[in-house]
């Protein structure tokens, strides 16, 4: 009798237990979504009508203020916001491209003339006009917190005679972060930003956004483990451009671990990943054996370049050193360092030859036409056990440990420098690997305290400018909290070319070009940082839904996804040109 | 009674403020400032990188000096507020809970009262017949001494990256074609990503409560008042029903003590499955040096683990009539 009212009992528990599970689940997938729904009542999307992406996310979406660079979801610059110019890496001949702008020239030395396309409008029908533009850049002068306010104090001042042309008046030395300004920085909306705060017009999560680009928000579809965009069929691009998209729904999903998004990609549960996935290199180049098979064998991956080094670059690796400290400091130390180290070896061992190996100057490879070859050829350096051996000789180094930092679980670079330390080892240096978490590194890194560190914070640009102004930067503060010249490097002269290049016109391509071989030299004689190989612009593509994915065959489009490069480069491009499969 | 609870009060009192101070506390010991991190990869001109950082450290309070912004986090702390995300900016620390919190509790409320219960029965069950405790016994060390990730990693790939079969999706809470709804293909899409997490966190604790239940009713069983029944005559039904009832009370207060491993175990779990809760949630927040965020779930958890003690202190009071006698005692 006991024991059968404990069975009842017990099958009670388990049935409640086994409500409780379902309820909150339910109630947890719902409120994950936005509030506020428009579209249809479709379900679930059509998986032949949805492009999904990743690598980008690594944070529910939450912010969709182009302002707030560090925050916003993937898609706010480029498929919501977008730019007057779009930069092309991939063709140096005629680098950008007019995209809200039908065009744009300096009619003087001072005036930069801009005039909008035809028909530009956003989402909510009303339409883009001069004034919008004219009242993002003015924001600059306004709101020291906007990304891009080191523009303000070179602009005199913005008019628009009509609603298609603003007319900017320049004080000298604006052409570097105006050319910037450019390709950069969207163009945002008067009529909702002119209503905020300076510290909401960087923080408002602008959650209803009114943009001008070829997407708009899903809210309904959006939840803390994906973002997703209808296409925006008002969108000027189609008329003015013939742009079509192929695909309705654009689902960018926030990055689990990569195993987790390499497992994803095989399935073919993503379409374009820009995730780092070690090992990629076989899976494109081997029909493999198991999983998902198409006709052509293998997964069905492909990549950029069809064999290595598969992808694009995207940044340069450093070996940074702390010049302010012994024996760092050393210039013939560093050449030690710098002839010590094969990054040939690095690619091929830790990255099976997914990524390149850095030139001298660091300079990546869309900014050959600005590397002087006769500077390098004079003052560059390759890989030379037996001349590192000389320099550290000549340096005095009396065979002290220096650490290798790197954060934490960035397993890549982690096993890169422990292959560095081996390097350096063969010629008598004491070096040791050490790998803080990513928040202690850069608390390291800003204080200056520590020896040596791999780095990467100089990103792709239009021109040299920007990689320069990163390594030479004065003044040096106590805590160098901007990422800029982190290596502490005090060189008056390079500092005043690199703001020299302000003040040269951009039609004035040889008196740029001076400059920057100038620059070079300088780097490659004083070596501040130590290049080693260019990260990749990690893109992998399954083509089993959609093709014509950009290759170096076909159209140069960039095929990333990352801020900074949908929105800044050609990534929209790729995507108006993906064709379904079938 | 009343004293009793009113004793349990102030202990649980003190034990929140304690505990809530080193969540505070905490965080802002980890190396580093969030806000640089937040502002590190976005290339910034030196004085517009200045004006951006103080907007920040106004908007989240780190400009005052500490003792103002811990009375500010126990002034907001009372009235709900556990101020704003630093990593999903400008979302408000409840609200990020508030889309993962039920994904833990999905995976929690479920694992540990249905492992509880299997646990104690199968247990129990493998103490009276020998044929069946040699296999309940090795296999349940075997689970309770399996760490969580690596379970998780063994399932999944068992059941979802092709071992035996691709029963079950690898990774997330729900697949991301869909949109969020209360319809089949929802729901069902819901059902399957929880299977495997679920498993994971029922397995381990599972073989625990077995191992515990099993040994606890053997010794029960030896023990004189037992003997003395069956001396009695008393059938071994009965004898066991009394073995039995003894047992509970230490496996109750287990319970209480295994909460906060369980949390624990669903960090890990939902880490490795990418599952979308709490657990998480916390390695992000502390990937980003996120304070508040790490602060919100932490006192989620506190509050949690305390709450369940103290129904598990009252539950106590009405299963064991010791208690009950020692209260009115008292």
């Amino acid at each position: 009798m006991s024991i059968q009212r404990r069975k009842v009992a017990l099958g009670l528990v388990t049935a409640l237990a086994a409500a409780s599970l379902m309820v909150p689940l339910l109630s947890a997938g719902i409120s994950g979504a936005a509030t506020h729904s428009t579209r249809d009542s479709v379900t679930s999307f059509p998986r032949n009508e949805t492009l999904y992406t990743s690598g980008t996310a690594y944070s529910a979406p939450t912010n969709w203020n182009p302002m707030n660079l560090g925050n916003y979801a993937t898609g706010t610059q480029g498929l919501l916001y977008e730019t007057l110019f779009l930069y092309n890496p991939l063709n140096s001949k005629n680098p950008y491209m007019p995209w809200l702008a039908r065009g744009g020239v300096w009619t003087d030395p001072g005036t930069y003339k801009i005039t909008l396309r035809n028909g530009l409008t956003w989402s909510d029908g009303s339409a883009l006009t001069s004034a919008d533009v004219a009242y993002t850049i003015m924001l600059a002068k306004t709101n020291p917190a906007v990304p891009y306010s080191n523009l303000g104090p070179f602009i005199k001042s913005v008019s628009t005679p009509n609603s298609q042309t603003v007319v900017v008046n320049f004080k000298a030395g604006a052409y570097t972060v105006w050319s910037n300004f450019l390709w950069s920085q969207p163009i945002v909306n008067k009529a909702v930003w002119s209503t905020w705060t300076p510290a909401q017009q960087i923080t408002d999560a602008n959650t209803s956004p009114i943009g001008s680009g070829p997407m708009l928000l899903d809210s309904a579809a959006t939840t803390t483990q994906s973002v997703a965009y209808t296409v925006n069929p008002n969108w000027w691009g189609i008329a003015d451009l013939g742009l079509n998209f192929r695909f309705k729904y654009l689902v960018d999903v926030v990055n689990g671990s990569n195993n987790v998004e390499l497992g994803q990609l095989l399935e073919s549960n993503i379409d374009l990943s820009n995730n780092f996935l070690p090992g990629i290199s076989q899976l494109i180049s081997s029909p493999a054996a198991t999983g998902k098979l198409n006709a052509s064998g293998g997964y069905g991956l492909a990549t950029y370049y069809p064999t290595a080094p598969y992808m694009l670059s995207a940044n340069t690796v450093w070996l940074e050193p702390n010049l302010t400290k012994a024996p760092m400091n050393n210039l013939n130390f560093r050449k030690a360092l710098a002839y010590a180290i094969n990054p040939q070896q690095i690619a091929n061992v830790i990255y099976s030859n997914i990524v390149n190996p850095a030139t001298p100057t660091g300079l990546l490879p869309n900014l050959n036409s600005f590397i002087d070859k006769g500077v390098v050829s004079k003052y560059g350096y390759s890989y030379n056990p037996k001349l590192a051996k000389q320099y550290l000789k000549a340096s005095g180094y009396k065979g002290q440990n220096v650490k290798i930092e790197s954060p934490d679980g960035w397993t890549d670079w982690n096993t890169g420098s422990e292959v560095i330390v081996q390097q350096l080892a063969a010629v008598g240096i004491h070096a040791t690997a050490y790998f803080p978490q990513y928040a202690a590194r850069e608390s390291d890194l800003t204080n200056g305290t520590y020896d040596l560190a791999l780095d990467n914070n100089a990103g792709p640009s239009s021109t040299p400018w920007k990689y320069f102004d990163r390594v030479f930067q004065l003044p040096i503060a106590k805590q160098q909290t901007a990422q800029l010249n982190w290596e502490r490097d005090n060189n008056p002269q390079a500092w005043a070319l690199v703001q020299k290049l302000g003040s040269i016109s951009p039609a004035n391509t040889k008196g740029a070009q001076a400059v920057y071989s100038q620059l070079e030299q300088i780097f490659l004689q004083t070596l501040p940082e130590i290049p080693l190989w260019y990260n990749g612009a990690w893109a992998q593509y399954n083509t089993s839904y959609w093709k014509d994915f950009p290759t170096v065959a076909t159209d140069h489009y960039t095929p990333i996804m990352w801020g900074g490069w949908l929105g800044n480069m050609t990534t929209v491009l790729a995507l108006a040109h993906l064709q379904p499969v079938g | 009674m009343r004293r009793y609870l009113a004793r349990k009060l102030i202990i649980y009192v003190v034990t929140f403020w304690v505990a809530a101070t080193t969540d505070w506390l905490l965080p802002r010991l980890v190396p580093g400032n969030p806000i640089s991190l937040l502002l590190s990869k976005l290339s910034l001109q030196p004085t517009t990188y200045n004006a951006t950082y103080n907007l920040y450290m106004k908007a989240f309070g780190f400009n005052r000096p500490w003792w103002k912004q811990y009375l500010s986090f126990w002034d907001a702390l009372v009235h709900g507020n556990l101020g704003v995300s630093i990593y999903e900016f400008p979302k408000p620390v409840t609200s990020v809970i508030a889309d993962s919190v039920l994904f833990t509790l999905g995976l929690l409320i479920p694992a540990i009262l249905l492992a509880y219960f299997a646990g104690n029965k199968v247990g129990a069950m493998a103490a009276r017949r020998k044929s069946l405790d040699n296999t309940v016994l090795p296999v349940s060390y075997i689970l309770t001494g399996t760490p969580y990730p690596w379970l998780a990693l063994l399932l999944a790939f068992l059941f979802a990256a092709g071992g035996i079969g691709h029963f079950f999706p690898i990774s997330g809470g729900f697949s991301y074609g869909l949109v969020p709804g209360l319809n089949w293909t929802f729901v069902w899409s819901l059902a399957t990503h929880w299977v495997l997490p679920f498993l994971t966190l029922f397995l381990v604790a599972f073989g625990g409560w077995a191992i515990g239940m099993r040994n606890l009713i053997i010794y029960e069983l030896e023990s004189d008042y037992s003997h003395y029944l069956e001396a009695l005559g008393a059938p071994p039904k009965l004898v066991r029903k009394y073995a039995y009832k003894n047992a509970r009370l230490p496996q109750i207060t287990g319970l209480a003590l295994q909460l906060g491993v369980l949390v624990g175990g669903a960090v890990l779990t939902e880490v490795t499955f990418s599952y979308p809760g709490l657990g998480f949630l916390v390695l992000k927040a502390i990937g980003n040096d996120d304070y508040f965020l790490l602060q919100g779930i932490f006192m989620f958890i506190i509050i949690g683990v305390l709450a369940s003690n103290f129904i598990i202190d009252i539950v106590y009071v009405l299963v064991d009539p010791r208690t009950r006698v020692g209260i009115a005692g008292a």
